[in-house]
């Protein structure tokens, strides 16, 4: 069971695929301007995950090798359909803000990196587990960024004030800069920096080593 | 002309699919460490975009749409819940026929491609060009200028970050921000430059 543990916790922070596999990135930026679409699609892009890891897992020994990539596309798509079709059924509002980024999980690189790292190789349980694990982990992200875009560019959380807006005679002059493309990168960045000076071992080495000299070398 | 030339410069520059859209951000922050590979891959997604937006709408408005299928004597029938498998489909396709093209006619370039030319069928920039273009109802000649304003858009964006991060290198950068950290900074400025684009 603890093997079923380490695969489920690994991506939440050591091996998150956001921060540190750089995969799935697109989306994590672009729906983070309010938190109520970033969790509807964390929930998705969650259940597309581990669904598609199981089912691509159990198909494993039959699908052939030179055709793999289509054959995992084809069933995220499926996938990718149902919880499009889901969203539109019963939270239509907010399927209308998330648009075309429901669509994009078909392209989203945790889903099929997944699939084709860990569910071609292992069993079907543990691929469900491995993909909800990595859900988890850009859910995190999704929601850290979401809130903090949220909070500080319109004062509210799930659409509850949370700040007194200036507007409105409270204390808090809203920063139009959180909701504007730019900070989500800002954002992330600042986040990797803050994990990485916690988790040492994530650091990347330089390309390039500066020497460092000292000012009397050079006289 | 004119309505194309704006659609052009607002899809490149004001609405660009990387810094605007944050499409393609994988491959974005993945191939932007030399600016050769960036402009080979640049090329390749702009030649990918400008077939597969005007195929998906084709597509799209002959087969899938509600009503579609009237041509075929079938115009009740409403396909469009299709849609998002049979786009991957002729991006798949078609970057397999580029693939194929290319390595009989053009063989230098082909090699210089390499691996990032597969990868093209999983940029979410080229499903997100269709996909809004679907969202806008663009019509044909609209669609075609949006995938080459598209592509140009990213290929741009691709070549300026590889060209800042090559000279990166050299500069003394805190630790925790190596590597990703810093090109994600670099990218949120030059996303913050491009919006000065959007009074145009």
């Amino acid at each position: 069971m603890s093997e079923a543990r380490k695969v489920l916790i690994d991506p939440l922070v050591d091996n998150n695929p956001v921060t540190l596999q750089m995969l799935g990135i697109c989306s994590a930026l672009a729906v983070t301007t309010s938190l109520l679409p970033a969790l509807l699609m964390c929930v998705a892009l969650t259940s597309v995950a581990a669904l598609a890891g199981a089912a691509i897992s159990a198909l494993r020994h039959r699908i052939p090798n030179n055709i793999r990539i289509i054959v995992h596309m084809t069933i995220i798509a499926s996938l990718v359909i149902l919880v499009d079709q889901l969203l539109k059924a019963y939270a239509f509002e907010t399927s209308k803000q998330l648009s075309v980024f429901v669509g994009l999980i078909i392209t989203n690189c945790i889903v099929l990196g997944r699939a084709e790292a860990f569910a071609m190789k292992n069993g079907v349980v543990m691929s469900f587990i491995d993909g909800l694990g990595n859900g988890l982990g850009y859910s995190i992200i999704l929601i850290a960024v979401a809130t903090l875009r949220e909070l500080f560019g319109a004062g509210t959380l799930l659409g509850y004030p949370i700040f007194e807006l200036t507007s409105n005679g409270g204390w808090y002059e809203a920063n139009g800069l959180m909701l504007l493309p730019p900070s989500a990168f800002f954002i992330i960045g600042l986040l990797i920096w803050g994990i990485r000076v916690w988790r040492k071992q994530q650091v990347e080495k330089p390309d390039y080593q500066i020497h460092e000299v000292h000012r009397t070398e050079v006289y | 002309m004119e309505a194309y030339v704006s659609l052009f410069v607002k899809a490149a520059f004001v609405e660009n699919l990387a810094l605007a859209f944050f499409l393609g951000m994988c491959t974005f922050l993945a191939v932007s460490k030399r600016v050769e590979t960036a402009i080979g891959l640049g090329i390749a997604v702009i030649a990918i975009q400008v077939i597969t937006v005007p195929v998906n709408y084709l597509i799209y408005n002959f087969l899938l749409a509600d009503g579609a299928l009237a041509w075929a004597g079938l115009p009740e029938v409403d396909l469009s819940f299709l849609g998002l498998v049979s786009y991957i489909g002729v991006i798949a396709a078609l970057v397999q026929i580029l693939e194929m093209t290319l390595d009989r006619f053009f063989p230098k370039l082909y090699n210089a491609l390499g691996i990032f030319l597969p990868l093209i069928t999983v940029n979410c920039a080229i499903l997100g060009g269709t996909l809004f273009m679907v969202e806008r109802q663009y019509n044909m000649p609209e669609s075609i200028v949006f995938g080459l304003g598209s592509g140009v858009g990213w290929a741009i964006a691709l070549i300026a970050l590889a060209g800042i991060r090559e000279k990166l290198k050299y500069s003394d950068v805190p630790d925790g921000l190596q590597g990703l950290g810093i090109a994600f900074i670099i990218v949120g400025l030059m996303s913050l430059s491009f919006m000065g684009f959007s009074g145009i």
